[in-house]
């Protein structure tokens, strides 16, 4: 950390300006938080951002539609399905493509598992950032059992580049289903356990609760979107409110909290795994048979126009903004990245918190840098 | 406060439930201890080896490099020697090179190719001291290939269409030819894929 000095006018006393990272442990990837301190208190805050920043949405605009897929898992690369499925939709919904039942469903499965192995590391990382070294350990047994079975299925544990445009790369393995059960059977045991860790921990409740408050009107001006925005108790979540894929055909609730503070904003990811596990366990039984990817050629040329996406990521509202020129590279790719959005809202958060906490309320919004700078 | 106690007891009894169950982390490096690979896993791409007639499956046609997000093959083509008795194949790969470092083993080359000749091998620990270190060329590309080909049992999945030993009794030379101009999924020579000349 660097610390620079400088003089408060009003009082005439000193305020410190503490660089916290590019290169610091709990900010979750590159990025600088400067903060000014008044004693312990914070009184302004400045994020910078781009210390990640690869050109992505330039690049797709000379790649083929079918490359961008491999982009995007490398965006929200906690999230790789769901970011893959925000474009799939986007280039499906400007080309007219309707995607058979059985690939709809297989995308739901997975792209809900892959919620849950993304609030598995938020709950395991968030632990580390409260100071509590057994959570992370717990969160990653889960996640493993995930990861290998997105590896049985995708051939890769994290950039799959399975979800195509018109439907997914290949069908599922034979033993899919009673894998998939295994996992869900042993996913509620560990999310329940999980749970009893932490969540009701005494000295953990003292670190979250009331740290970091943002109201639900604040938050929908900032634009926060996601667990985040719910943890302020605003019922808001695009998979029920604006249904993409075919998710309105299941049965389940949207956690809210009530004071959106650190303590709602991660006991909101929790209840969110129970409820996405519920909707793999109605997915799963009610999976089809039949095609799994619609007739789409390889080298896609999509109409003139332009399409607008809203899809929930783990971490909010990623949505796609494509704009096609009838070539087969897109003229635009405009990706609305939740974390950039609730990023925005750290400096609220952080005024008048203690610099003791910037750690805790910068890990409570769930920060995937590749996709903040994108 | 007795709320509080409660919750915190509860935590450590989980951690107290753990203690006598065997640990599920597996140690690394030693060779009984590593993760299973499932079936589909991609590791880097790798050309595969027609044991039947003694040559790679790899007719050099390009459609891998045009189609690869990161540019990090190069091929050359040239006249199969073998050709027209003891192969099937007019044209042969005669250089193939692909940069591992660049890979980002997205499994598109495997999609596009119309020959069965590149798969996703097992092939993943590859650290080199040099930053070129992973360049690999023709001869060790197949020497992956054939490792995995062993290993999994492959077959082609089009085995009419791409085994390499001449079949007297079917037209076999057009059909070779038309693999080159079609694409493999809808069937209709496509606008942006030229094929060099045969």
């Amino acid at each position: 950390m660097q610390i620079h000095e400088t003089e408060n006018e009003t009082d005439g006393s000193i305020d410190l300006m503490i660089n916290m990272g590019p290169q610091h442990p709990s900010t979750h990837g590159v990025f600088r938080l400067v903060i000014w301190v008044d004693g312990e208190r914070i009184i302004k805050s400045e994020p910078h951002i781009g210390y990640l920043h690869r050109g992505s949405e330039k690049i797709c605009e000379s790649e083929h539609y079918s490359q961008i897929v491999t982009l995007f898992d490398r965006m929200d690369y906690v999230g790789n399905l769901n970011s893959e499925l925000a474009f799939c939709l986007a280039t499906e919904k400007i080309m007219d493509v309707c995607v058979p039942e059985r690939a709809e469903y297989i995308r739901v499965i997975l792209c809900e598992l892959n919620r849950v192995a993304s609030h598995m590391l938020f709950y395991g990382v968030y632990g580390l950032d409260a100071g509590a070294m057994t959570p992370i350990l717990y969160a990653f047994r889960e996640r493993e059992k995930i990861q290998n079975l997105f590896e049985s299925v995708t051939g890769a544990r994290m950039m799959h580049n399975y979800i195509r445009i018109g439907g997914v790369k290949e069908n599922l393995p034979r033993d899919f289903q009673q894998r998939l059960h295994e996992v869900l059977e042993h996913l509620k045991r560990g999310i329940e356990e999980c749970d009893a860790l932490i969540s009701k921990n005494e000295m953990f409740l003292a670190r979250t609760k009331g740290v970091g408050a943002i109201s639900g009107a604040d938050a929908i001006d900032f634009g926060v979107t996601g667990p985040a925005l719910r943890a302020s108790g605003v019922v808001e979540d695009i998979r029920v409110t604006d249904p993409y894929s075919i998710y309105d055909r299941f049965d389940f609730n949207i956690p809210v909290g009530t004071y959106g503070d650190c303590w709602d904003r991660f006991y909101v990811r929790v209840e969110e795994m129970r409820e996405s596990v519920k909707i793999i366990e109605q997915a799963a039984r009610d999976l089809p048979e039949g095609d799994i990817s619609a007739a789409v050629r390889r080298i896609v040329r999509p109409p003139k126009g332009e399409v607008f996406v809203r899809t929930e990521s783990p971490r909010g509202d990623l949505a796609v903004f494509l704009v096609s020129d009838g070539t087969d590279t897109p003229y635009r790719v405009k990706v609305r990245a939740p974390s950039f959005a609730n990023l925005q809202a750290l400096e609220q958060m952080l005024q008048g918190a203690y610099l003791a906490d910037a750690v805790l309320i910068l890990g409570s919004i769930d920060l995937i840098m590749g996709e903040v700078d994108r | 406060m007795i709320g509080d106690i409660i919750g915190f007891i509860g935590g450590l009894a989980v951690t107290l439930k753990s203690t006598w169950r065997e640990p599920v982390t597996a140690e690394y490096p030693e060779s009984d201890k590593r993760l299973n690979l499932e079936e589909r896993y991609m590791g880097f791409p790798a050309l595969t080896w027609d044991g039947d007639v003694e040559e790679p499956y790899c007719t050099g046609c390009m459609v891998c490099i045009r189609e690869c997000p990161t540019q990090c093959m190069t091929a050359e083509m040239k006249d199969n020697p073998l050709y027209p008795e003891e192969s099937r194949r007019r044209k042969i790969v005669d250089t193939f090179e692909i940069n591992l470092g660049r890979c980002i083993i997205c499994g598109i080359c495997v999609d596009v190719c119309s020959f069965d000749a590149i798969e996703m091998s097992h092939e993943h620990e590859l650290s080199k001291y040099e930053r070129n270190g992973n360049r690999v060329d023709l001869q060790s590309l197949i020497s992956m290939g054939r490792s995995y080909q062993q290993k999994v049992g492959w077959e082609p999945k089009n085995p009419g269409k791409n085994r390499g030993t001449p079949q007297v009794e079917e037209n076999s030379q057009s059909a070779i030819n038309d693999a080159e101009v079609t694409d493999s999924r809808s069937g209709e020579p496509m606008e942006g894929d030229e094929c060099p000349d045969l």
